[in-house]
Formats: structure tokens, C-alpha cells, sequence
């Protein structure tokens, strides 16, 4: 077997769709050169949304109204449910409602700085330009954002900004906006212009003649495997954070659909790009099976601090003020405790490593309210972030009023993702990435608060004009024939593969092996990576995945409801996706955001570019399971945000 | 193949199915059904406000009590005939006691097809009124169905039933043991009927708020309290011996 | 802590279910429910039998998948939804009852995974704005007084578990509906379609084979997100109301 290292570098791949020309009017340039669907022809056009968060569910219901016919699949009960409802902090837009001297501009400008220079300029201003109409949207449906008492919307800011652009609903912003979206969605469902598909898993995309034609759909409840046929295809199926076992991600979300795409011919970009968010519980035993995530709005007032002697294991309270280390506000005078993500998860890890780490296992460290509750007074805080403290309390059993919380990071977001063009295609003509499943906008480092913005700016504004250019030049296609045997073939191999999984009746559950690659991958492509632990976990994953097909034990059949097979089946491919991860962890010599490689480093620790080798969007094509992948890399050129060392000193 | 002005206005297509009417939907939505059932049972309420205070005119002697209970034929005379005032309360009152019981019946069915598993583990929750209105209800109209037997028709009276002699008729009836016991036990029915039944219909005709709550509560409690208190007290006035 | 556990199995929606008991050992106190069933999975697994079926998601508290009736209440004893109820709250040797949500409206599709789709079908019927994108005005054109805004949230919080039907001794959706129609019809956006959206609602609520409300509380008792008892009040309320109006 090929060593999967060796791998080759392909054609570069160029995003042919973005215009040139000034940034600002790149996005109306587009849509204008964009051909469009006739009204009375979108009827006949069949678009498959795989997903149905902020991204699917905004797109579902854009497109609906728009008159296309939309097929939407989501595997929770409800579209309700998808991940997105768990986003607590809130959302950007550059209202400037604050005249603070926010604008598209500097939204634009924080991005791409936030994101490290790995992200594209074109989309982010786009996405810049589109975060205020999100906005004016959200509220048109009802989403019930913070208000003030004149009756307006209130802002507050988010890590790595020094505005205050962040329109939020408490703690629950996810939640109220997903509600939006899901409410537009069912008001399209009820118009018979969405037929949604609940309870139903996509295993499989279908491509005839180089072209996305539909999927390979598992009924979770009957277990009956379906195909679909449609004009294009949109994955919004989010993130795959999971690769970690632990993460803030549902339980639920997964790779398959995306993985599942890899494979059938559409790159994946940056899969290395994970971001460890600063702020979570840490975790309290092995029975761990989730971490939660404290929003991030809590460093706006809480105090991130640390002993300052290694193993200090008095109670929080009885450490005097001058022991204590604000480590983030004495190495980032700046933005103290509202560095960006990375960087304050990376700074947590090296406290940590130090020994100077809190709670069991020396894995935490404090945030403290203790300043804030004096300066604003315990109900202004509750106010404020009662919901988040309430469930820190439930979790961890102790009162954050009194104690300071213990934090630790914690995987919560990959910035890495389908490869898409301006127009929010993936490789194969007629499939669609939106939202996490895509790796678009957010370079190495997401910032807070840009998830909510980029889930709808694609799934409301951007697609939805996007996808009429396709279709337009792509007018109502033949037929499927359920008989293709490139539909008979994708049929064909997802039951070969569940089948597998049902036969091998080893002595080891889904969940151990899922636990097993986790630890895995955090240990070796986690917050700090080397060259060595890659190696190290590319050596191992291989073995694993052939001891995964020889010992799995997965009761039932698969004609019912059997959640053991759904989870066997998501960790096959998360086998195969940690793999490149690694890979591209292991190929990006360099540190950028969320990739911290202990080779490149700055003198003071500091993650360390190198751009002139690595200034590029790393897309990989798929050869074969444990074959090496092709690179195919597609430059980023920086016109207006021009590259340097990031400083939040 | 549709046309592309009806291919857009599918698209915007909005609700223009006609409405069926007013009462119609009322008695058609289990909010409606309740809605009938709160302004019923108010009527019943107000009515029985009225005759626990006529009947403590028992207290004033035979010559009061049969008087008022004269009176009552001559309300409303001489713009109303003989007795027609009676009569149309009467009217109103059976059109709300069987609105009432209708609707509780339909609601009741409703509510135990909407659970026809019952959970294994079971566990009793609810204040003792809210879980006895069923049977509460059910007591209550038998008792109805008696109470006119025994004193407006006469027809199971004990002790020689006299038209025109309220008096004498009340006194017969708590003379005997089962009379009391059966007007008591639908008296305390009562209080408990009445004591989730007012705040009840208040909730359901939308008065109610988190600020009015209690008031309504208190409200609630004590026309339980003065009603039971009321009522109870003849048949208790008549087995001590103070009314004979 | 060791535990006996006695957790309703049913197959399918048509056979018929059982309580079953099970012994779990080694439950520490800072497990969440949810993952003392798994610790219950992993075992049932490797003895080759089928795990129990339980719907769960984000083990936040906030996705409402998770839907277990414990010793007869919704979610367990504490205010919370079951993913956030810890092992703490029950004592060494415990036995605990785990069922279904129990109501017509709800099917139970295996174990103790029931389908709630009757949920999103209210919500079909008018839990919405219609604003189709790209329509809206500037977000600051219409201000939202704070204590309507506030009232809006406080009713937008349902997370759509179901545990309210599952509480009610009548299997009412009363709370959950109320819940929707409260959080639109107080906004200022919300306005145009206030009187068809609790009527249609209320008449798909009632289609499901939902229960009546009797005002017991227990759904408000029950509610992991605090909508208050007089939310349904409220809708009564509005619901009164659009029967007068939306005929005139």
C-alpha cells in the first residue's frame, strides 16, 4: 500500500467564479453577470438541501420562496434541532449602530486579519456587505434580539474587535435565529414548496455525468435506503468537529455528508483548520460524552487568570490578588482578555502545561466575575449572562456567583471544509456547500460571533442568487433512471457498507473506536501540533480503521431504527477524514490561527506564517481510502488587507 | 404546464379559505369549547350566589322563607306573567348546565383519547380540585337532578311533599340522615368545583395575568369558602335544631 | 452509585412495549443522565443486545431532542432538561422508572423515541412571520418597546421537547402553542398575521389529538425553559380575540 504521506501536488485549482475589480463592488458585479432562472421555469428545477440549520434552513426557505421546488433532509426529528441552535453569543453585522466606527470595511478587515491571511477577500467582504441585511431580515421575522430601553436594538462586543457589533438574544442568539429560519422554512413547507424529509440521513451523493444529481438517503426510523434525484444538490450539513469525539458539537453532527462528497470527487479544504474554543467546562471523567461550550461573551467582564506558583491547589478564594496571573491581560495589554480564539485557547494550554492549571487534573483554568459583580452588581451580571451562569451551576454543581469558573478549551468549529468557488460550488458542477460544511470565509481563526453571519449570508443572500447561475446554464436535464448505474452503484455501496457493519459482530461498540480516534486526534492534531505526533497519529489511524472492520459489533438490523448502526457508520468516516487532517496538518509547515505547529513559532511563542510558502487554500482530492490524496492548491492573493504579523498586544 | 403569473402567485400564495362562523369555530376548538364552558359555569356561579343567599332567608323564620320563595313567581311582575321570570331562568340555566356537561364531556373524551397509555410510573400532582372537576362534575349534576326531584317537583320527597311550603319541604329533607349526607357531600363538590373552576374560567376568557393571579386565587378561594360555608349552614342549621 | 434501572422497550410503533429492568454499576455522581444510559448502552451492546432507543442531541439543554419521562416526571425531578440532569440528584441504589413521553399526538417510534412531528405541523399552520428575504426594512425602522421585546424572548425560548404534552394529564400542547403564537403576536412584525396565526394554530393543535387544557399547571411545572402557565392565558386571550375580528 502507497504510504499516504506521498502525496502529490496536482493543478492548482482557481476560483474562476469571483469577478476582479474593486472589492466592494465585486459581490453586485456578480450578481449581475449571474444568469437567472425564469420565474415560471424554477418550478421545474428540484434542489436538494442536505441540512437544515442556519444555512439550510435560510436557504431552504429563500429558495422556496423563490419558486424552486426544494427537497430538504435533516436527521434530527425536527429542523428545529439542527446544531445551530445551540450558538449562544450572538451575531456581527456592521451597523455601526454604535458609531463606534464600525463599517463593512473594518468587518472585512477584522476577518481576514482574525482569520490569519488564509481566508479569501472577495468573500469576505461579501460577507461584510451582507451582515447588516441579516440583520434587517431576523428582525422582519420576529427574532427577538436584546433591545434597549429606547426600543432599539443593543450591541455588545465579541474577542478579537474593538467594536461593538454583536447583536445578540441573551444567551441563546443561535437558538432565536434558527428559530427564524425555521419558521420561514415551515412557512414553505405548509405552501407545499418544501418537502422535508425528517429523520432521514444522507449516505451517499449521487453524480451522473460528472454532475450532482441527487443523494443516497437512509430513513433512520424504517431503515429503508432511498434515492433522490434533484438539479442540484446543497450540503449544509455543518462542521466535523466530532473527529474529536469530544467537542461542543451535538452528538449527532457528523461528516458523512461531506465525507461522503470527498469522495465522490469534491475537494476538501483545509481540513487541518479546527478552532479550540477558550471558553468551556472542562471535562469531569471518562463517562464524558459532549463539552459545553460558555459563550464567549463572558470575557467581555469576567478575569481569566491563573496561580502564578506552579501547583497552587488552594481554593480560588484563598489565593491573594498578587498571586494570582491575568496572564491574557499582562501578555496582551491591548485586548486583554478579547484576544481571538486561538490565542487565548493556545495561552490557557501553555498555563496548563506549566503546571499552573486549576480544578482535577490541572486541565483549567479560572474566569472570574468577581470585578464585574463588584463594578455592576450581581443583577446587572445575571442579566447579562444568568442563563450561561444557571448552566454552569447545573453542570458543574457550583455556584459561579461565588467561585470563579473553571474553563478549559475545548473543540468547537472547523474553518475547514468542502472546497467552493465564489458562487459556493464545490468541484463537482450542481453541488452546493454552505455554511460550516464549506470552508469559505473564515481562514484559520474564526471569530466569535461569525458563524451565526456566515451561516445565513450564505444560506439567505448568497446562494440563492448563486445557484440560479447554474441552473440557468444548466436548464432542466433528463430525467434520472433509477437504474443508472451510477445510481445503482452509490445504492449499491452504502448497503454493501452497512451490511459490512452488521456482519463483522466483533467485541468492540461504535463508541469506543469513536473515543479511540478522538483521543487520537487530540492529542496529536489538536491545539499544538509536530511533525512527530502527525507521523505518530498517520502511523496509527490506519491500524485503527483496520481494527474498526474487524472487531465493530453493531446489534439489530438494518431495517429499523437502530442508532448503533447510524453511529458505526459515521465513525467509518470519520476514520477516514482524520487521516487528512492530519495530513494537512502535517503538509502546512507553518502556524496560522487555529494550527499552531510547535516548528514555527515566533521568539515569544507567538504562531508564526510563512507566507511565502504556505500563503494558499490547501484543497485536497480523493484517490482511495488510505491512498494518498492530490493537493491542489489555489493562491491567495491579499489586494486590500495586506498580511503581517497579528498583534493583539 | 402552469402559466408564469400562477407559477408566482403559488409562490406568494397566502390563506384565502374561507372561514367557517364564529360559533361554529367557538364549539369546534376545544379553546372555544372551553370558552363555552367558562361563561356557563359563570352563569351557574352567579345563580348560586343568589340562592345560598336566598336560602339563608331560612334563618328568618317559615313566614320570611316562603314568602321569598313566593316572591321569586311574582319577579318581574306586571311586565312578566305568573311564574315567566322563573321560567326563563330556569331556561338559561338548563341551556348552561347541559352546554357545561356537554362540553365537559367532549372535552373529557378528548383529553383521555390524547393519552391512551397511561404512564407506569404514576405520580399525583395537581392541587386535589384541579384533579377531582371530572368527578366533581359528575356528582354535581346527579346531585342537580335529585335536588329538584326532592324540592321542586316533589318526586322523591320524604314526608309529604307541599307545593307553596318551601319551608316545611327543606325542614322534611334534612330530617333525614341520607338527606344530609347527600347535600353535603355536593356542597364540599361544590367549593372544590368552584374553587378551580372561577380562576379556571378566568384563564380561559383571558383575564388572568401573572400580576392578577392572586387576586383571581384569592378570589377563587373564597367564593368557595362562602358558598360551601352557605349552603352547608341550613342543613346544619337543621339537624342542631336552630331552624325548625 | 448502583442503580436499577426499569426502561420501557417497544420495538416499534406497533408492538407492544414492556418495562424492563436493568442493573448499572459504577455511575458517578457528575454523569449526566444521559450518559449513565449510555454507560447502560455500551454494556447492553457488547452482550449482543440492542441498546436502548433514546432521542438526543446537543446535550446543552437547548436542542429539545431529549424526552424522557423519569419516575413519572418529565425530564427527572429537577427543572432541567434531561441532558442537563446529573447523577447527583438520585441516591446509591435508586430504582428509576424511564418512559416515553406518553400522548396520542405522540407516537412512540422505538424505546423511547417518540415522533413529534405533530410540533412542527402547528408551527406550519402559523407559527411564522412572512417575510420572505430580502424584504425587510432597515432592522431599526420599527423600535420594539424593551418589555415587549423581553415578553417576545421570554416565550421564544421553547425549545419544542414536548415535555408540557408529556406533563399534562390531558396530553395538551396548550403551553408549547401558546409559547409561539405569545412570541410573534406581541411584536410589532408580528401584527399582520396576528389573528390567523393563533386560529389556525389552535385548530391544528386541536387536529393533532392533542388534549384540552384544564389548567392543571403541570406543563408550566414541567417546562425546562420557564414559559409561564400564563402564557396560555394570554393565548386564550388572543384567541377570543381574532374570533371576533378576523370575520369583521
Amino acid at each position: 500500500m502507497a504510504d499516504y504521506t506521498t502525496y502529490t501536488t496536482g493543478e492548482p485549482v482557481t476560483d474562476t467564479k469571483a469577478p476582479t475589480g474593486p472589492v466592494a463592488d465585486r459581490w453586485n458585479t456578480r450578481r449581475f453577470e449571474a444568469k437567472l432562472v425564469n420565474p415560471a421555469n424554477r418550478r421545474k428545477h428540484t434542489v436538494i438541501v442536505v441540512g437544515t440549520g442556519l444555512a439550510g434552513g435560510s436557504a431552504g426557505a429563500t429558495l422556496a420562496e423563490q419558486g424552486y421546488h426544494v427537497v430538504q433532509f435533516c436527521f434530527q426529528d425536527s429542523p428545529r434541532r439542527a446544531h445551530s441552535v445551540a450558538a449562544q453569543g450572538g451575531i456581527n453585522a456592521a451597523k455601526n449602530y454604535r458609531n463606534d466606527g464600525d463599517s463593512v470595511h473594518r468587518l472585512f478587515y477584522d476577518t481576514v486579519k482574525g482569520g490569519d491571511f488564509r481566508a479569501r477577500e472577495s468573500n469576505v467582504h461579501r460577507l461584510a456587505e451582507i451582515s447588516v441585511e441579516i440583520i434587517d431580515q431576523c428582525v422582519a421575522q420576529g427574532v427577538p434580539f436584546a433591545r434597549e430601553y429606547g426600543g432599539l436594538l443593543d450591541n455588545r462586543s465579541f474577542g478579537g474587535v474593538q467594536v461593538s457589533r454583536t447583536f445578540y438574544a441573551r444567551g441563546q442568539t443561535g437558538q432565536q435565529l434558527l428559530l427564524g429560519a425555521y419558521q420561514a422554512l415551515s412557512r414553505q413547507i405548509a405552501a407545499g414548496n418544501v418537502e422535508l424529509h425528517s429523520r432521514t440521513e444522507m449516505l451517499d451523493l449521487i453524480v451522473v455525468d460528472g454532475k450532482a444529481r441527487g443523494i443516497v438517503a437512509r430513513d433512520l426510523v424504517t431503515g429503508k435506503i432511498d434515492t433522490y434525484f434533484a438539479d442540484a444538490v446543497v450540503l449544509a450539513s455543518g462542521g466535523y468537529g466530532n473527529v474529536f469525539y469530544l467537542s461542543t458539537n451535538a452528538m449527532n453532527s457528523n461528516a458523512t455528508a461531506i465525507w461522503r462528497a470527498h469522495r465522490r470527487g469534491a475537494y476538501f479544504a483545509n481540513p487541518c483548520f479546527t478552532q479550540i474554543h477558550p471558553t468551556c467546562i472542562p471535562r469531569t471523567g471518562d463517562h464524558q460524552s459532549k463539552l459545553t461550550l460558555m459563550s464567549e461573551s463572558l470575557r467581555n467582564d469576567g478575569r481569566i487568570w491563573v496561580p502564578k506558583a506552579k501547583g497552587d491547589d488552594r481554593p480560588a478564594h484563598l489565593i491573594p490578588e498578587d498571586e494570582r496571573d491575568y496572564y491574557l491581560e499582562r501578555i496582551y495589554p491591548a485586548f486583554g482578555n478579547l484576544v481571538p480564539r486561538d490565542i487565548a485557547s493556545r495561552a490557557a494550554k501553555n498555563v496548563c502545561d506549566e503546571g499552573r492549571g486549576v480544578g482535577p487534573g490541572g486541565q483549567g483554568v479560572y474566569l472570574d466575575f468577581a470585578e464585574a459583580i463588584a463594578r455592576m452588581g450581581r443583577k446587572a451580571v445575571e442579566e447579562k449572562y444568568g442563563n450561561l451562569f444557571d448552566m454552569y451551576a447545573r453542570i458543574t454543581a457550583e455556584n459561579p456567583y461565588e467561585t470563579p469558573m473553571r474553563i478549559y478549551p475545548a473543540v468547537h468549529y472547523t474553518m475547514g471544509g468542502l472546497w467552493v468557488d465564489y458562487d459556493l460550488q464545490t468541484t463537482i458542477p450542481g453541488l452546493f456547500a454552505i455554511g460550516e460544511a464549506n470552508f469559505s470565509d473564515h481562514g484559520a481563526n474564526r471569530l466569535g460571533a461569525s458563524a451565526l453571519m456566515q451561516g445565513l449570508a450564505d444560506g439567505y443572500f448568497v446562494l440563492p442568487s448563486t445557484i440560479n447561475d447554474y441552473l440557468a446554464r444548466n436548464p432542466h436535464t433528463e430525467e434520472i433512471d433509477a437504474g443508472h448505474p451510477a445510481v445503482t452503484e452509490a445504492v449499491a455501496e452504502t448497503e454493501d457498507r452497512l451490511n459490512l457493519l452488521l456482519a463483522v459482530d466483533g467485541d468492540r461498540t461504535p463508541d469506543s473506536f469513536h473515543r479511540e480516534i478522538g483521543e487520537l486526534m487530540w492529542e496529536f492534531c489538536g491545539m499544538a501540533r509536530t511533525e512527530e505526533g502527525l507521523r505518530k497519529a498517520l502511523d496509527r489511524i490506519p491500524q485503527i480503521r483496520e481494527e474498526f472492520w474487524r472487531r465493530i459489533k453493531v446489534p439489530g438490523t438494518g431495517e429499523q431504527f437502530n442508532q448503533s448502526l447510524e453511529k458505526a457508520n459515521r465513525v467509518v468516516d470519520y476514520l477516514e477524514l482524520a487521516e487528512l487532517m492530519c495530513l494537512d496538518a502535517l503538509h502546512r509547515a507553518e502556524s496560522c490561527g487555529g494550527h499552531f505547529r510547535e516548528e514555527s513559532q515566533t521568539p515569544d511563542g507567538e504562531a508564526a506564517r510563512r507566507d511565502e510558502e504556505f500563503s494558499y487554500a490547501a484543497a485536497w482530492e480523493f484517490s482511495a481510502t488510505g491512498d494518498a490524496p492530490v493537493l491542489h492548491k489555489e493562491d491567495l492573493v491579499f489586494e486590500y488587507v495586506h498580511p503581517t504579523q497579528r498583534s493583539y498586544a | 404546464m402552469p402559466s408564469a403569473s400562477s407559477v408566482v402567485s403559488m409562490a406568494l400564495a397566502t390563506r384565502t379559505d374561507r372561514r367557517p362562523s364564529m360559533t361554529r369555530t367557538l364549539w369546534d376548538s376545544s379553546v372555544g369549547k372551553k370558552t363555552i364552558m367558562a361563561v356557563s359555569g359563570l352563569i351557574m356561579l352567579g345563580y348560586l350566589a343568589v340562592h345560598m343567599l336566598g336560602n339563608l332567608k331560612i334563618f328568618f323564620g317559615s313566614g320570611e322563607f316562603n314568602h321569598y320563595a313566593h316572591w321569586l313567581r311574582t319577579l318581574g311582575e306586571p311586565f312578566l306573567h305568573y311564574e315567566w321570570a322563573l321560567w326563563i331562568i330556569r331556561v338559561v340555566l338548563v341551556a348552561a348546565v347541559v352546554l357545561h356537561a356537554v362540553s365537559a364531556y367532549q372535552l373529557s373524551r378528548r383529553d383521555l383519547r390524547a393519552r391512551p397509555t397511561a404512564y407506569v410510573h404514576k405520580k399525583a400532582r395537581s392541587s386535589y380540585a384541579t384533579r377531582t372537576m371530572r368527578y366533581g362534575g359528575v356528582i354535581l349534576a346527579l346531585f342537580i337532578v335529585w335536588h329538584i326531584l326532592d324540592l321542586t317537583t316533589g318526586t322523591v320527597h320524604t314526608g309529604g311533599f307541599q307545593p307553596g311550603h318551601p319551608y316545611q319541604n327543606v325542614l322534611d329533607t334534612f330530617s333525614t340522615w341520607y338527606g344530609n349526607v347527600i347535600y353535603i357531600v355536593a356542597v364540599l363538590a361544590l367549593g372544590l368545583h368552584v374553587q378551580h373552576g372561577f380562576w379556571s374560567a378566568a384563564q380561559t376568557l383571558g383575564v388572568g395575568s401573572a400580576t392578577r393571579d392572586r387576586v383571581l386565587k384569592t378570589l377563587a378561594n373564597l367564593l368557595a369558602v362562602v358558598l360551601t360555608a352557605g349552603f352547608v349552614s341550613v342543613p346544619v342549621a337543621v339537624m342542631t335544631g336552630l331552624v325548625s | 452509585m448502583k442503580l436499577t434501572l426499569r426502561v420501557w422497550r417497544q420495538q416499534n410503533a406497533e408492538a407492544p412495549g414492556a418495562m424492563a429492568t436493568y442493573e448499572v454499576d459504577g455511575i458517578s455522581q457528575d454523569m449526566s443522565f444521559l450518559e449513565m444510559l449510555d454507560t447502560l448502552n455500551e454494556e447492553l451492546i457488547l452482550g449482543g443486545d440492542e441498546p436502548v432507543a433514546f432521542d438526543h442531541d446537543c446535550r446543552e439543554g437547548i436542542c429539545g431532542a431529549c424526552s424522557l419521562v423519569i419516575n413519572g416526571d418529565a425530564h427527572g425531578p429537577e427543572r432541567t432538561t434531561t441532558c442537563q440532569l446529573h447523577m447527583r440528584s438520585f441516591e446509591d441504589g435508586d430504582t428509576i422508572d424511564i418512559e416515553p413521553w406518553r400522548a396520542s399526538a405522540f407516537p412512540v417510534v422505538k424505546d423511547l423515541v417518540v415522533d413529534r412531528s405533530s410540533f412542527d405541523r402547528i408551527i406550519q399552520a402559523g407559527g411564522y412571520i412572512s417575510a420572505p428575504t430580502g424584504t425587510a426594512p432597515d432592522a431599526h425602522a420599527t423600535p420594539v418597546p424593551k418589555p415587549d421585546a423581553d415578553s417576545a424572548f421570554e416565550h421564544a425560548e421553547c425549545i419544542g421537547c414536548g415535555a408540557c404534552v408529556a406533563a399534562c394529564p390531558n396530553g395538551s400542547a396548550m403551553l408549547f402553542t401558546s409559547a409561539k403564537v405569545n412570541h410573534l403576536n406581541v411584536l410589532p412584525q408580528g401584527a399582520p398575521e396576528r389573528e390567523t396565526r393563533v386560529l389556525d394554530m389552535v385548530a391544528t393543535m386541536d387536529d393533532e389529538g392533542f388534549g384540552g387544557c384544564t389548567l392543571t399547571g403541570e406543563c408550566a411545572t414541567a417546562c425546562p425553559k420557564g414559559i409561564p402557565l400564563p402564557s396560555i392565558t394570554a393565548m386564550n386571550k388572543e384567541w377570543l380575540r381574532a374570533n371576533r375580528k378576523v370575520r369583521r
